[in-house]
């Protein structure tokens, strides 16, 4: 049997969207925190010293924001086995005769898909606010950072997602794994400031290059080179599928 | 040619043996019934056939295919109904079954083909572009069976597929399972802690008890170990006499006295009946009360553990009725 099936990843990707078409609420519920942080950072905050550049905060702020809502969407996507699990179906999907890995990338790219429909609403409100990005092709390469980012972060939920029983230990994550990540990423002001070893801690983390990447798209400043930006995104977006998909595969699904 | 062959199949969980040795073999075109109390370890040998669990040890082949090391191949010839839902309620019925078809395979035309033959067969025609979290529960069964047998499995795997339907509908999807079983050919497997089920519709039926196999053979061979019917009379004075009178009657096999009664078994008892009545008669005891008992599986179930089934059926009510029966 071959290990990717287009037909079963396009069944997957396909039952994702239909989900997502028919869940309106989960929709505007996910875009909910990320703008709460938008409009009040973006509008308590006219100038923050250290910003890179000469851009004003909103614009150093927006790739942050569409960064945190990729990584809370994404990793909850990841998570979403559970509740598969927790409904049933994942048993359906288990005994399909498909590779795992087929599995993994199917469902990876409906909730990639959903990500990006969010980032670029996020993309979209902050125009009214006032943001503007910084022509075409730099939005074309913030949809390929948004796409980076969200695969990473699904990979991340599923692993632990195929390493959990049910969803008790989801405020554990979210409180020490989400949140840090979303802190020492850069994504609210420029990691530079900070101390010494925060930095180092900042400079393993994958969503510091996926917002760096985005802010060099968006809006012309990175304190990275944007060629090591993509880099090392996608190095960490195939690692963390891989390591999902390892990880789901050795799960036993009852 | 055996569809299913199991070879001392063992399962642990953290020291408890849910499945404990068991052996069996499933021929081509049977329908071969788990039957067994909760707990018995019906669903953890489901599990372990389709693929879903890892044994502890011991062997299993489904369609030629083992278990364990050809996994894909399992999964290509067969078709699961999981005791527990396994239903997307977000998408609709006919999207259930479309998308199932595609990831076994089955292409256009075909496909859609198929799926319209189901839907009819399980009469969800006209429910099909409802969103499955409007089904009621005989419905979505009735979906998920379809959906189990929509790619043309060799072998089908039924888990309790009439638990907590009412009566109407278990007909009717018996009825889907005599058919499919007839006119397809397929080999099903079905568990069930339900009697009239297991006799109805299995063609050889292994009774199963804390993971073990205590009976294994047809319905009617299995009654048979019984010795026959029971027929039960209470008489108006000497009980003795009636007795000693029928124990010289080679017709019955077996008495035995019970607190004011007498139970005989004997084989067509209600052909029976009117001999005893003579018979008393003519020595002068008078018969107040008679009934006859023709022995079901559940009497083998005692007959081999002590227990009833029964007795265990309430306490799994109040467990699904807490966890919200099918979700
Ligand atoms: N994942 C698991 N972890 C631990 N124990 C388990 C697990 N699955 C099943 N068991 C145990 O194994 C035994 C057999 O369970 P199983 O589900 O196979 O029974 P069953 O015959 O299907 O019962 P029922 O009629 O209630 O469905 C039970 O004692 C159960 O508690
Ligand atoms: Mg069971």
């Amino acid at each position: 049997m071959k290990s990717i099936e287009w037909v079963a990843i396009y069944v997957l990707w396909l039952r994702e969207m239909k989900r997502f078409v028919r869940a309106k609420s989960r929709v505007v519920g996910m875009l909910g925190m990320p703008l709460f942080f938008l409009v009040f950072m973006g509008l308590g905050f006219s100038n923050i010293p250290g910003l890179p550049g000469d851009i004003d905060y909103i614009h150093f702020l927006v790739p942050g924001i569409i960064g945190m809502g990729l990584l809370f969407t994404s990793v909850f996507a990841g998570l979403s086995v559970l509740w598969d699990k927790e409904f049933g179906f994942l048993k359906e999907i288990m005994v399909a005769p498909v590779s795992r890995l087929s599995i993994v990338l199917g469902r990876t790219a409906g909730n990639a898909t959903t990500a990006l429909i969010q980032g670029i609403l996020i993309l979209a409100i902050s125009a009214i606010m006032g943001f503007r990005p910084n022509g075409i092709v730099g939005l074309g390469l913030a949809v390929v950072f948004m796409l980076l980012i969200a695969t990473t972060f699904i990979g991340l939920g599923l692993i632990f997602a195929s390493n959990m029983e049910d969803m008790h230990g989801f405020s554990l994550i979210m409180n020490f794994v989400i949140f840090p990540i979303f802190f020492l990423s850069g994504a609210l002001f420029p990691i530079e400031n900070l101390p010494e070893w925060i930095i180092k801690i900042c400079y393993v983390n994958p969503l510091t290059y996926g917002v760096d990447g985005l802010r060099g798209a968006l809006v012309g400043v990175s304190s990275f080179p944007i060629a090591v930006d993509i880099l090392l995104s996608t190095v960490f977006s195939i690692v963390m599928v891989l390591l999902g998909a390892y990880f789901f595969k050795k799960s036993e699904s009852v | 040619m055996y569809a299913i062959r199991v070879e001392n199949l063992t399962r642990e969980f953290e020291g408890l043996v849910a499945v404990d040795h068991i052996s069996f073999n499933v021929e081509s075109g049977e329908i071969f019934g788990l039957l067994g109390p909760n707990g018995a370890g019906k669903t953890t040998t489901i599990n372990i056939l389709c693929t879903l669990l890892k044994p502890t040890s011991g062997y299993a082949e489904v369609a030629g295919f083992d278990v364990v090391e050809e996994k894909d191949r399992v999964r290509e010839n067969i078709g699961v109904v999981f005791q527990e839902l396994a239903l997307d309620e977000k998408l609709t019925g006919r999207e259930n079954l479309e998308f199932h078809a595609m990831m076994y395979g089955l292409r256009g035309e075909e496909r859609r083909k198929k799926v319209e033959e189901v839907l009819g067969l399980v009469e969800l025609y006209d429910k099909a572009d409802m969103l499955v979290e409007k089904y009621s529960g005989g419905m979505k069964r009735r979906l998920e069976i379809a959906r189990g047998f929509i790619h043309n499995p060799q072998v089908l795997f039924l888990d309790e597929p009439t638990l907590g339907l009412d009566a109407q509908t278990r007909r009717h999807i018996w009825d889907y399972i005599k058919e499919l079983n007839r006119k397809y050919g397929m080999t099903i497997i079905i568990t069930t802690h339900y009697m009239e089920e297991a006799d109805y519709l299995c063609d050889r039926v292994a009774i199963i008890d804390n993971g073990k196999i205590i009976a294994m053979d047809t319905p009617q061979r299995l009654k048979d170990i019984l010795g026959g019917d029971v027929i039960t009379v209470e008489v108006e004075g000497d009980v003795e006499r009636l007795l000693q009178c029928l124990k010289r009657q080679e017709w019955i096999k077996d008495t035995k006295r019970r607190d004011g009664f007498l139970d005989l078994t004997v084989e067509k008892g209600e052909r029976r009946i009117p001999e005893l009545i003579n018979l008393s008669q003519k020595i002068g005891v008078n018969i107040s009360y008679i009934s006859l008992h023709k022995p079901s599986l559940e009497d083998v179930f005692i007959h081999f553990t002590g227990r009833s089934i029964r007795e265990e059926e309430g306490e799994k009510n109040i467990r699904r009725g807490r966890k919200g029966f099918r979700r």
